[in-house]
């Protein structure tokens, strides 16, 4: 049992899998004698070898591509892309190839690979390197979308993520990279994909979330408490497909939602929860679906990021304001 | 570099007459052999001739004709192992059928049913790739699978002029050079990329000296002429099995055919440009070849052709036969198993057809 940060637990996650199974190969630009950008695979390249850790050119859809190739021999490719704002070069091949290789030979090619991505803002980053769109993904038949939001979920989910026999897009939200630590055994388990974690039970209004803007959804909870709001939060985690059960099951006994996300609002897999529940879970409802966004506009520079990201406040007004229809 | 590096001399073995300019490869260096590659080409034309009329009278959908360019897919295939993979473009008919591709599956696929691509005697090449020059990156991944476990195997990926402007092609000779891998990247140069003539494509003078740039080997050879394709295809395969050295190579043919059966080339093509291209083809010129160095008879030529059309004709029959797609498969297949949600959209997509009688 160690005390890890989300970024450590991705390392050993990788780690306990290319122990385990030598088809695991790591590729990305700045991956190998680097360790990463974000050092998510720091030191490996010492235990696995270069030919495992590879550092590649400059060039995400060959990255990306390679990937592809790689699993249709049987390799379990996981691919890092350095920032979500840079995997777009990259979507040609994800859409038209990886998300579809099963599928357009009845099974005879598959494309076991992870492709990771940081994403979302709040770390002062550059122009470009602060956006979330899983939601473009999301949308997507044929691949997986996944992102953890914790310490733990990341390590459990990255296993569940390489053993899958599809392809995988992991998007770690880099904001809480580092945020806190928490105890992580290494012992290889993985967490159900296609799965909501229930992070707090509440009986008045239940907030669903994923990523980094988890934190702040807890947070609201907790300040809601102290009003005598009991609010239920609920971890997405696997954004596609959509475990809708667990958010329908939570809705039915509280009658109120309030969907929080750093994506823009138009559009984002939020969207698609309030559409699901309205046509699920619509007797269940006491008061409008409300979605606490990101909002849509270009991600501004970090001078006002903050302004952008939905923090605490925002989430509790929003709650306020459902807990007022009767 | 000089400008005059950058002129790179095209391989040839039978000159437009048919006659043999240099010694033949040893893998060819009999008359079966000769007579089994002719087969192959003839089989193509055959076929992609059948497949055209399929599309035409509304039995098959809209279908990219390969013809002139039979010569390119037959050296490729005569040089591939079994072992090797091919990653191919929508031109590739003869290699795809002389590597165990059923014709009734190429036919299935073009026919609008996805199980056309799961070919049932060839487990490891690539399906057809409709969108340009993506696969060059799927080449590279595989030679890359191949590299890691030290197989003495290599990748042959094909595609077009055009597809030599894209991102994906120069991303994928490039970090095949950088990462040495046993990859051959083989660009049927048929001069158009539907309408946009290669001139328009490219200032370079030609394709192969993209290589230079990525620091592979760049080879030229003639497309028309498939005992050059297939001594330029052995050694790069060669070089690509024991050296992990890429190629590219460029093969000069035309595209004697419309972009697809949705298009109409005289809408863009000179038409003595095309009458020029049809007189030094590739079928005509090794008929020739056959003539003149190993006694082929026009009785000879005739049984050949009646034993492709036999045979074209059978895989038409049982792609005509093949029954449908059972209701809501194309849910199957999206995942090793179906998520709950579309497991729900499934049912209640089948059961609305069955309510629906």
């Amino acid at each position: 049992m160690a005390e890890l940060t989300l970024i450590e637990a991705v390392n050993q996650a990788f780690a306990y899998e290319m122990r385990d199974d030598k088809d695991v190969v790591l590729l990305g630009e700045d991956v190998g004698v680097n360790g990463g950008v974000f050092r998510a695979t720091d030191g490996l390249i010492d235990e696995f070898g270069s030919d495992r850790v590879v550092d590649t050119p400059l060039a995400e859809s060959v990255i990306v591509g390679m990937g592809i190739g790689m699993a249709a021999q049987g390799l379990k490719p996981i691919v890092e892309l350095q920032f979500m704002g840079f995997i777009y070069p990259a979507v040609d091949q994800i859409i038209n190839h990886a998300a579809r290789l099963r599928n357009r030979t009845r099974g005879r090619l598959t494309c076991p690979m992870v492709i990771r991505a940081p994403f979302g803002g709040g770390i002062h980053a550059p122009e470009h390197h602060s956006e979330s769109t899983e939601a473009l993904f999301a949308h997507m038949p044929g691949v997986r979308v996944v992102i953890p939001s914790s310490p733990a979920r990341a390590y459990g989910l990255l296993l569940a993520a390489i053993r899958d026999p599809d392809p995988v897009i992991f998007l770690e939200p880099k904001r809480v990279y580092r945020l806190g630590k928490q105890d992580i055994e290494d012992n290889g388990e993985a967490l159900p994909l296609d799965s909501c974690f229930v992070l707090r039970d509440g009986i008045d209004v239940t907030l669903v979330s994923w990523g980094a803007s988890i934190k702040e959804t807890l947070e609201a909870a907790t300040e809601l408490s102290q009003l005598g709001i009991d609010a239920e939060v609920i971890d997405v985690a696997t954004i596609s497909p959509l475990d809708i059960d667990t958010i329908l099951d939570s809705v039915t006994r509280t009658g109120r939602c309030v969907i929080v996300h750093e994506a823009a609002r138009s559009f984002g897999a939020g969207a698609e929860i309030a559409a699901q529940l309205a046509s699920e879970g619509i007797t269940s409802l006491l008061a409008p679906v409300k979605r606490v966004t990101g909002f849509d506009t270009v991600m501004p520079l970090y001078r006002q990021e903050d302004d952008y990201l939905p923090g605490v406040s925002r989430v509790v007004e929003a709650v306020k304001q459902s807990m007022e229809y009767r | 570099m000089q400008d005059s590096e950058f002129n790179i001399e095209t391989i040839e073995a039978l000159d437009t007459e048919g006659h043999l300019q240099r010694p033949l490869p040893e893998g060819l260096a009999d008359r079966d052999k000769l007579v089994d590659l002719y087969q192959l080409m003839v089989l193509s034309r055959v076929f992609d001739r059948a497949a055209i009329n399929l599309q035409r009278t509304g039995a098959m959908g809209t279908y990219p004709s390969c013809e002139g360019q039979e010569a390119i897919g037959t050296g490729i295939g005569f040089a591939m192992r079994d072992d090797d993979v091919l990653v191919p473009y929508y031109r590739d008919v003869a290699t795809q059928i002389h590597r165990d591709v059923l014709m009734e599956e190429i036919l299935l696929y073009w026919g609008g049913d996805e199980r056309g691509q799961n070919y049932q005697r060839q487990s490891q090449d690539f399906p057809v790739c409709i969108p340009i020059a993506t696969q060059s990156c799927h080449a590279v991944g595989v030679a890359y699978a191949i590299k890691y476990r030290k197989q003495d195997r290599a990748v042959v990926t094909t595609c077009g002029d055009g597809a030599t402007s894209k991102g994906d092609f120069y991303e994928s000779i490039n970090i095949a050079g950088a990462m040495g891998l046993p990859v051959v990247f083989v660009v049927n140069n048929n001069q158009w990329a539907i309408s946009v003539p290669l001139e328009k494509q490219t200032a370079a003078r030609t394709i192969a000296q993209k290589a230079f740039a990525a620091g592979i080997k760049g080879i030229r050879v003639d497309g028309n002429d498939p005992i050059a394709v297939y001594a330029v295809m052995i050694e790069a395969l060669e070089r690509a099995r024991h050296d992990h050295q890429p190629t590219l190579v460029e093969a000069l043919s035309y595209r004697l055919s419309d972009h697809t059966t949705a298009d109409d080339a005289t809408r863009y093509r000179d038409a003595q440009e095309y009458d020029e291209a049809r007189a030094i083809e590739p079928l005509i010129r090794f008929k020739r070849f056959l003539q003149n160095e190993y006694d082929w008879s026009d009785a000879d030529d005739k049984a050949l052709y009646d034993d492709c059309d036999d045979r074209v004709k059978k895989a038409s029959e049982v792609y005509q036969a093949t029954a449908g797609q059972a209701a809501g498969e194309f849910f199957d297949h999206m995942f090793a198993e179906l998520p709950t949600d579309l497991a729900r959209q499934k049912k209640a997509w089948l059961d609305a057809v069955k309510h629906r009688g």
